[in-house]
């Protein structure tokens, strides 16, 4: 169903966010280190090559790794690097996000869920592997710690089209 | 405007689990057409999800999100009858919202 008919104030003020947001950062003006709204745009995080660059992009140092993580249904090999399911469950406690990255793709971060409380630290999405690859899962707890969980898939039919 | 989404809420236990299927094209800006000329990137950047006036997941998106993305994620605090909206933004500027029934 496209249109809602009654909105309430607290979705429109949503949407003007988002919207108001997306057109800053297409227009470059989103300032680093701006007060986030929701679904802000980190063009930093999303031009960096490596995971650092991106633990950087998101304001840590560097990530520990953990094996706190579970993989859930993603494969270790994917027949079609165009879309490779992932699906990554944190076991660390106070997870406020996870970010996919695909650390042989032109840019490493493929997305990143941030969890309010209430909602369970786990996503599933599908992504592009270009190539076999290491693909991170980078957690980010409440008090601002970064750890990393990494686990190798390889593809036996690269992902970025063409 | 683009298709709609398919989103599915359904209850797991005392969880609101919800599955979403977008309709986008999710364009790396890497790829060239038949002309040789590069197909401009045009992707999802930004989601959000709202269950009564209240924001359970919000993600931001690259171009590596495949094509017709798919979600899944899952919340506490929803029950039958329930509407969960997803808002999507791309790159362009442009926004979609859907909305489905906790069932």
């Amino acid at each position: 169903m496209e249109t809602i008919v009654e909105f309430d104030r607290e979705r429109r003020d949503l949407l003007k966010a988002a919207l108001g947001a997306a057109a800053l950062a297409a227009a470059g003006f989103m300032r680093p280190g701006a007060a986030v709204a929701q679904g802000a745009w980190n063009k930093n995080a999303f031009a960096s090559k490596t995971l650092d660059e991106v633990v950087k992009a998101y304001g840590g140092a560097r990530a520990e790794p953990t094996s706190e993580i579970s993989w859930g249904s993603t494969p270790e090999i994917a027949e079609n690097g165009a879309v490779v399911p992932v699906s990554v469950t944190s076991r660390i406690a106070n997870t406020e996000s996870i970010a996919i990255l695909i650390e042989k793709n032109p840019n490493a971060l493929a997305a990143r869920f941030q969890f309010p409380e209430g909602t369970d630290p786990t996503v599933s999405t599908r992504v592009k592997i270009g190539q076999s690859s290491n693909v991170h899962a980078l957690i980010k707890t409440k008090d601002g710690k970064f750890y990393v969980a990494t686990r190798e898939v390889k593809v036996t039919l690269g992902g970025c089209g063409g | 405007m683009a298709d709609p989404m398919r989103i599915r809420a359904s209850m797991q236990g005392d969880k609101v689990l919800v599955r979403v299927l977008m309709s986008h094209e999710m364009e790396t800006g890497q790829r060239k057409d038949e002309s040789g000329s590069v197909v401009p990137a045009h992707f999802i950047q930004s989601v959000s999800a709202v269950h009564n006036g209240k924001t359970v997941l919000s993600a931001e998106w690259g171009p590596a999100v495949s094509k017709n993305p798919f979600l899944q994620f899952q919340f506490a605090g929803g029950k039958l009858g329930d509407k969960i909206q997803i808002i999507w933004t791309d790159n362009k500027g442009d926004t979609r919202t859907d909305e489905a029934t906790v069932s």
